[in-house]
């Protein structure tokens, strides 16, 4: 039975989420998106940036850590940092850019000026200061950070367990994932933004959701070649959703494109023969480009990061909850460093025929999300069924839970990780 | 038009141009709209502005002639879930000038706004249009569109027409 009034909110939540089910308040309370401000979003590793973003010294960008502004920078050694948006004299934020380079952060207000180690290095008229205020005391606040494969987490949580044992099962499907360089250490290609109004585990979900893939997305399967499309149309081949333990979960539509270095003696498709015909015109070894062709299209699978990061298949997909009913999408396009501009270009313009806000596959996801979202106002009750493929897991390889590709398994591992955080 | 010079009276074949393009937008004439464009023609939504070299980076949309077909297709076979909700859509054009002009090219620049009902909430998208104008056999062909979307960073998820 759900406590509608309930007043302990760890009560409240615990009763809303079955293994096989939870309750719709969960898209719609602004009561439980607060509480999950602070017990998901400060209490987890938060993914913020990848290491591309921020090659050279000087560099930085902004993101989110739920609602607090955050800065993302590499400083003059080439040391990242994690620091918080907000000048240590009466609290503005010192960088309002979402990316750029510079030689230090100063202060808009009253010019203090922060190098980006954090360290407050000057500020205008010092005299005033004299013996009451110690520059060494007034850095920007220095937020943890740890990474994995050029991708950059920061946590408010002191004592966060180390990166790599929250990755845990997840690490060998990153590994995977990081081989679409092609060869090439990866890099990002740019970013699309965007909002859609609804509730964050709406996209949560969505990464994990591949029931929904020849529905949702018929315009753009008929928009491919015919090779192509075969590939598409996975759900009753030999793909799989394994629970990686901690929220995280894999999804495997594509066996075949798990490990993009193996299989590289396979005819090379269709749509790819003139990236092929291109590479190798530019003088590229048979192997090279059979490499980057294989990797071209990106992985096979979706690896979903609770809470706010997924590798997707070829690109990034990042969330930031704004309200209990607005979410902001981030679209990472990724390629190889130093890689042929042939296949970046193949890479882009991949990219943007499925993602982004006019991409032919996420403006109809969008338009089901937001339906979901104002589905849950219908009605005092009701719940969201989690329990495709409950009655036919199996143990996987790595000794996890797995079900069929279109099983609701790795939704109901990022419910189970999201009560546990929440009831404490 | 006999006493206007060559710049006025390309300015009124711009327009009237640059209407009819987004007329047969907001009438859904897109076979027509196809039509418009040069076979080399690209269609650009990016996100950054002012930028050359828009092949390196990512966009919203980056079409070629292929590209354009394939979106139309989208838009016109019933699947998309998203395309069913824009039914109406309203573009208005002004502020139209021409930047340079030589035998065979046009350069213009227009001020855009495109408003639409979604689920009862008028959005509009305020841009910065820039076109490239082929003269073709005594006709304008579209050689290329840039749409500098104002919010092209945040906009909204679910655009289901083009630009
Ligand atoms: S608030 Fe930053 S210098 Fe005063
Ligand atoms: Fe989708």
């Amino acid at each position: 039975m759900v406590l509608e009034n309930e007043h302990n909110m760890s009560a409240r939540i615990a009763s809303m989420i079955d293994t096989d089910k939870v309750h719709k308040a969960l898209y719609s309370d602004p009561d439980i998106f607060e509480e999950e401000l602070d017990k998901i979003f400060n209490n987890n590793w938060i993914w913020v940036a990848h290491e591309s973003e921020i090659a050279d010294a000087g560099s930085y960008r902004t993101a989110m850590i739920g609602r607090q502004p955050v800065i993302v920078c590499r400083d003059m050694e080439g040391q990242i940092h994690v620091l918080q948006n907000r000048c240590r004299h009466r609290g503005a934020t010192v960088c309002e850019s979402q990316a750029g380079k510079v030689r230090a952060f100063t202060c808009p207000y009253h010019g203090w000026s922060y190098g980006l180690n954090g360290a407050l290095r000057a500020l205008p008229r010092p005299e005033e200061y004299e013996s009451i205020l110690d520059k060494k005391d007034f850095g920007l606040i220095e937020i943890r950070h740890e990474t994995y494969q050029g991708m950059i987490f920061a946590t408010f949580k002191k004592d966060q367990e180390s990166l790599d044992s929250f990755l845990g099962g997840a690490k060998k499907w990153i590994d995977l994932f990081m081989k679409q360089g092609g060869g090439y250490p990866v890099k990002t290609l740019g970013r699309q933004q965007f909002r859609f109004r609804g509730n964050w585990k709406i996209q949560l979900e969505n990464t994990t959701d591949a029931y929904h893939f020849p529905v949702v997305h018929r315009s753009f399967i008929s928009s491919l070649d015919d090779q192509t499309a075969t590939v598409f149309d996975f759900l009753d081949d030999e793909g799989f959703v394994e629970d990686l333990g901690n929220g995280h979960s894999v999804m495997v539509m594509i066996p075949d494109l798990v490990d993009l270095e193996a299989n590289l003696e396979a005819p090379i498709p269709e749509r790819f023969a003139p990236l092929a015909a291109e590479l190798a015109k530019q003088g590229l070894d048979d192997l090279q480009v059979r490499k980057l062709v294989r990797a071209a299209g990106g992985t096979g699978f979706n690896l979903n990061l609770f809470p706010n990061i997924a590798c997707s298949m070829a690109f990034f997909r990042m969330l930031a909850p704004i309200s209990v009913n607005e979410t902001e999408i981030h679209h990472i396009a990724i390629g190889g460093t130093g890689a042929p501009d042939a296949y970046n270009q193949q890479r882009l313009r991949l990219h943007e025929h499925f993602q982004g806000p006019m991409g032919f596959g996420t403006p109809d996801d969008g338009e089901a999300w937001e339906r979901v979202q104002r589905g849950s106002m219908a009605g005092k009750d009701g719940w969201i069924m989690v329990n495709r493929g409950m009655s036919r897991l199996r143990p996987s390889p790595d000794g996890n839970v797995m079900g069929a590709v279109c099983s609701e398994t790795g939704m109901r591992a990022a419910y189970q990780q999201y009560k546990k955080q929440m009831i404490v | 038009m006999d006493n206007m010079n060559q710049l006025d009276k390309s300015l009124v074949e711009v327009t009237a141009f640059l209407n009819r393009e987004a007329d047969m937008l907001d009438y859904k004439e897109y076979d027509e709209w196809l039509k418009l464009w040069s076979d080399t023609g690209l269609y650009i939504v990016p996100i950054a502005h002012g930028e050359e070299n828009y092949k390196d980076m990512l966009n919203l949309a980056y079409d070629d002639a292929a590209m354009r077909k394939l979106r139309i297709q989208r838009l016109q076979s019933g699947h998309a879930m998203s395309a069913k909700t824009a039914k109406i859509t309203i573009r208005t054009l002004s502020r139209i000038r021409i930047l340079d002009e030589s035998d065979d090219i046009i350069n213009v620049r227009c001020a855009y706004c495109l408003f639409e009902n979604k689920s009862g909430q008028i959005r509009h998208f305020p841009a910065n249009l820039r076109f490239k104008l082929r003269r073709d056999n005594g006709t304008l062909k579209i050689e290329e569109k840039i749409v500098e979307l104002m919010n092209s960073d945040t906009h909204l998820a679910t655009i289901a027409y083009l630009f």
